[in-house]
């Protein structure tokens, strides 16, 4: 007998541990479904949270972290099998059969069946390409706190912010709480953007999201950092690793900022590579600049039993995310025949309120944080696809002979076909094709994703055709 | 096989308009392995060999003007490819094909011979114990196919090739002036010659002209690893590493129809063989993998059709396309633009298709 | 380029491991890449194409710019690996093929 046929089959698998994942985990509990949670951090708490269980909200990181907490206690009270350390690199779906996903857990591969599979992958910090941007010395902002959640590793030298965005006002609050110092913010939002965001303030106070966002803005002005505002163009320049940043504003002023350490941030775009490896229908989202799932008001997916939550289906936060989990949930138990009708309505009714309001808020946050040095006019020495080293003048060059599309430029120039398998390219690349063709990203679409999600070694696929979990 | 043609059109100084598929389109070329191959090419069909070969010939001096015409280097190696057998049922099943296509080979002055294995460990050191002998041919190489068809485009661009792309034939008729194609979009081209070489969509339109152009899709799937440092100097059936150093593994065959999609059940194969074949890829990684389909008639052999009463039609079609290129680049496109046909084409016609039926019937 | 708010020694279980040969002062339950920037490693591997130094970009698993080998295994991110006692890890070694 085939051991393929022998892959346990569970209700759900929950892929991402993160405020969606957790959640979803918990009501599946509630439920009474058959769920396997798996996630590749080594620890509950996704991105926002990550290291939660063992800073206990350290408090120097602020309310919205210490949140977490209580989530990820709820999480390990309800969950039944939690695979921390756990890539799914590959999910097969056929019509009426339960997907099949594969794991890889260290060295170690497996798989496992499930009816429904909930993709909570989060977001991904929007790339940002600059001249320079892969010297040793540029990150993420993401990656500075990161770096101080998960390990109290922080600069150690003054460090440049550039861009903007909450997530930028909040490391450098958390940074300098830890006695990180911090050289300069390069504020790339233009001053403009309030007057766009005007009209939707009524939704952000209703979405009572607003009060963290005015304490945070205090907490950051209270730090009295230098602030370059209405910065336009920024290149980070050294010989073999960062040594200074460059930058000139909108009106004209430039400058020059010795760091070893600079920090790029426009915000948070969905992770799609796996909802996109399975097939699911992605469309542009205008307002927040990037391409995002179709989903139904059940998270589900243009691909039958997959479902999305959280961030990874469009950005809304780490207050809507886990709402959006117990619904997907709800959806998944009804249509498992667990839940009936008016029972997932009933259970769903105080949820899709909850979530209503805070989606309410968010257009205000969109437009006051646009991004800006990752929509404008790229040089063409520029990298864009970090990993086969393609700039921005090779994408057009193969614009011009020709290619329409992402995949035929993938084609051209091996750009998106390194180990990131485009995801720090892939943005840009559909934006200078729109760009040199005249017509909308919408049009243009992104790069066609294949299995595996991650570079698994090819011994994991050898092995596939047999081991089970 | 429409670049190489297109482009040796556009050589010959004729007027061309490519109709390209947007980005959506999965061309056969954007699946290609990339091998250059003779040594198993034309089992029954003695001419296919002959064509194969001499395509090979023709390789290097495609490559050196194709480099010369637009910068790209092709990635070019005739380097000899091996077929690597599993085990001794596989040399013995491997040598007694050789020695069957042996004096067919000999006429298209193609020469094939079984290493064992410490002559194989010369070519290929990387070889694992698992591998007990191969099948060799000096003539074989391997060329990237990207590159391939952006150099053959650019080329033939550069030589005032016309690009339409994205909206898609919807049927062909012949007018006085030669044909007339209507586009999807409702825009309209004229031509007094067209070449079909759509692949798998010639079969539609051929019918829509009342002919028949029997393509089927059989599926390949391919693995590609990140970049290793080189160790295979030389192509193989199974595996190629590539001027970039990425590790193409494959020559899965299935037929599934319309369906580009990837199976793990055949991702492992592939990756079971290649990792047996050379140990030295078990801590490779995957990068990617995808399905492409070949287009295939009922022999598998390529088919060059005109009709009579279709003066200045060709239908095109194959699944070799890259080793193939500079005999479509060159005697292929010299027998479209008027030039006697070259003979080791007269064979591959539909018409070879229509005899077992009228012998059925 | 980096420090720790606390020595490596001070709170958690120290573990050490070696980079290129040299001995790192790690702490249980953080990332390769996170004890290596501490340690004040920043350049992680060469890129393949043109040889340019790269260290962490991301630190969260998306932009595979900190791939480095460990225990002989190449193309491991050091940011999506956990320290473990003893572990061998070197600049990634799969740069270098001709082009």
């Amino acid at each position: 007998m085939n051991a393929r046929l022998e892959a346990p089959v569970f209700d759900l698998a929950i892929v991402g541990a993160g405020p969606a994942g957790m959640a979803a985990a918990v009501e599946a509990a509630a439920r009474g479904l058959a769920a396997v949670v798996l996630d590749e951090q080594p620890a509950p708490g996704g991105q926002i949270w990550r290291n939660i269980e063992a800073s206990g909200g350290r408090a120097s990181l602020g309310g919205s972290y210490a949140k977490g907490a209580a989530h990820a206690a709820a999480f390990r009270a309800a969950v039944a099998d939690y695979r921390p350390g756990t890539l799914v690199w590959h999910v097969e779906t056929a019509d009426h059969e339960p997907a099949r996903l594969w794991l890889m857990q260290g060295e170690r591969v497996g798989q496992l069946r499930a009816r429904r599979v909930l993709i909570a992958p989060g977001a991904t910090e929007r790339p940002v390409p600059v001249p320079g941007w892969t010297l040793p010395g540029a990150m993420t902002v993401g990656a500075l706190q990161t770096l101080l959640k998960g390990a109290e590793v922080v600069p150690s030298a003054p460090v440049v912010l550039a861009g903007n965005g909450p997530l930028l006002y909040l490391t450098a609050v958390q940074l300098a709480a830890c006695g990180a110092r911090i050289a300069a913010v390069l504020w790339t939002a233009p001053p403009g953007a309030w007057r766009g965001a005007v009209p939707h303030l009524p939704g952000f106070l209703a979405s009572g999201t607003w009060r963290a966002g005015l304490g945070l803005m205090r907490d950051f002005r209270a730090l009295g950092i230098r602030v370059v505002r209405d910065v336009a163009a920024i290149e980070i320049t050294g010989d073999g690793r960062a040594e200074a940043v460059r930058y000139r504003t909108a009106g004209g002023a430039s400058g020059e900022i010795a760091t070893g350490l600079v920090a790029l941030h426009e915000g948070v775009i969905p992770a799609t590579n796996l909802a996109r490896a399975i097939g699911c229908e992605h469309l542009w989202d205008e307002a927040q600049a990037a391409f995002r799932p179709r989903l139904g008001p059940w998270g589900q997916t243009s691909v039958e039993g997959v479902l999305i939550a959280g961030d990874g289906g469009g950005i809304a936060g780490a207050d809507a995310a886990p709402l959006a989990g117990r619904l997907a949930v709800l959806g998944a138990a009804h249509a498992l025949g667990r839940l009936t009708l008016p029972e997932r309505d009933g259970l769903a009714a105080p949820l899709r309120r909850d979530l209503d309001r805070i989606l309410r808020g968010r257009a205000f946050i969109d437009r006051l944080y646009p991004p800006r040095l990752a929509r404008a006019a790229l040089p063409d020495a520029v990298v864009v696809c970090r990993c086969e080293e393609v700039t921005a003048g090779a994408v057009r060059g193969a614009v011009a002979s020709g290619a329409q599309g992402p995949n035929q430029i993938k084609a051209f120039l091996r750009c998106g076909m390194g180990p990131c398998q485009g995801r720090f390219c892939d943005p840009t690349v559909t934006r200078l094709i729109a760009e040199a063709r005249g017509v909308p990203e919408a049009e243009v679409g992104q790069f066609r994703l294949r299995p595996p999600v991650k570079p698994v070694p090819l011994t994991a696929f050898a092995a596939a055709g047999e081991e089970v979990a | 096989m429409g670049l190489a043609t297109a482009h040796g059109l556009a050589r010959r100084g004729r007027e061309v308009t490519l109709v390209a598929e947007g980005d959506a389109a999965r061309p056969a070329s954007a699946g290609n392995f990339g091998l250059i191959w003779v040594q198993s090419k034309g089992q029954g069909m003695p001419a296919y060999s002959a064509w194969t070969a001499r395509s090979a010939t023709l390789w290097p001096d495609f490559a050196a003007r194709l480099a010369e015409e637009t910068g790209i280097d092709v990635a070019h190696r005739q380097t000899g490819g091996l077929h690597l057998c599993l085990g001794e049922a596989e040399v013995e099943e491997r040598a007694r094909f050789v020695a069957q296509m042996s004096n067919q080979m000999g006429a298209a002055g193609v020469r094939v011979e079984m290493l064992d294995r410490a002559a194989l460990r010369e070519i290929a050191p990387a070889v694992g114990d698992a591998v007990a002998g191969a099948s060799w041919c000096a003539m074989d190489g391997d060329a990237d196919p990207f590159r391939l068809a952006r150099a053959l485009g650019d080329a033939a661009r550069a030589r005032g090739m016309r690009r339409i792309g994205g909206a898609g034939v919807a049927a062909i008729r012949p007018d006085d002036a030669g044909y007339r194609l209507e586009m999807r979009d409702g825009t309209t081209i004229r031509a007094a010659r067209v070449v079909l070489a759509a692949g798998l969509g010639n079969a539609a339109l051929a019918a829509a002209l009342g002919r028949s152009f029997p393509v089927r899709p059989q599926r390949g799937q391919i693995l590609v690893t990140g970049r290793l440092p080189r160790f295979l100097g030389v192509p193989t059936t199974h595996v190629r590493q590539t001027a970039e150093g990425s590790v193409l593994l494959g020559d899965s065959k299935e037929d599934v129809g319309f369906d580009y999609g990837t199976t793990m059940a055949v991702g492992a194969q592939i990756a079971a063989r290649a990792v047996a074949s050379f140990p030295v890829l078990g801590g490779a990684r995957v990068v990617r993998t995808w399905g492409a389909l070949r287009v295939m008639s009922p022999d598998g052999f390529p088919i060059y059709q005109t009709w009579p009463d279709l003066p200045g039609l060709w239908a095109l079609a194959c699944h070799s396309g890259v080793t193939l290129a500079a005999a479509h680049a060159g005697p292929l496109a010299d027998a479209i633009d008027g030039e006697a046909a070259p003979p080791e084409i007269a064979q591959f016609t539909t018409e070879r298709f229509d005899v077992p039926t009228a012998l059925a019937g | 380029m980096f420090r720790r708010l606390s020595p490596a020694e001070a709170g958690g279980t120290p573990v050490t491991f070696r980079f290129e040969g040299r001995e790192i002062a790690a702490r249980a339950g953080e990332s390769v890449a996170a004890a290596l920037l501490a340690a004040g490693e920043a350049v992680f591997r060469a890129s393949p194409v043109s040889a340019a130094p790269r260290g962490p970009f991301c630190m969260m698993g998306a932009c595979f710019d900190c791939l480095v080998e460990i225990d002989g295994l190449p193309g491991c991110q050091a940011c999506m690996t956990i320290v473990r006692p003893g572990m061998e890890v070197r600049r990634d070694r799969i740069a270098g093929a001709p082009a």
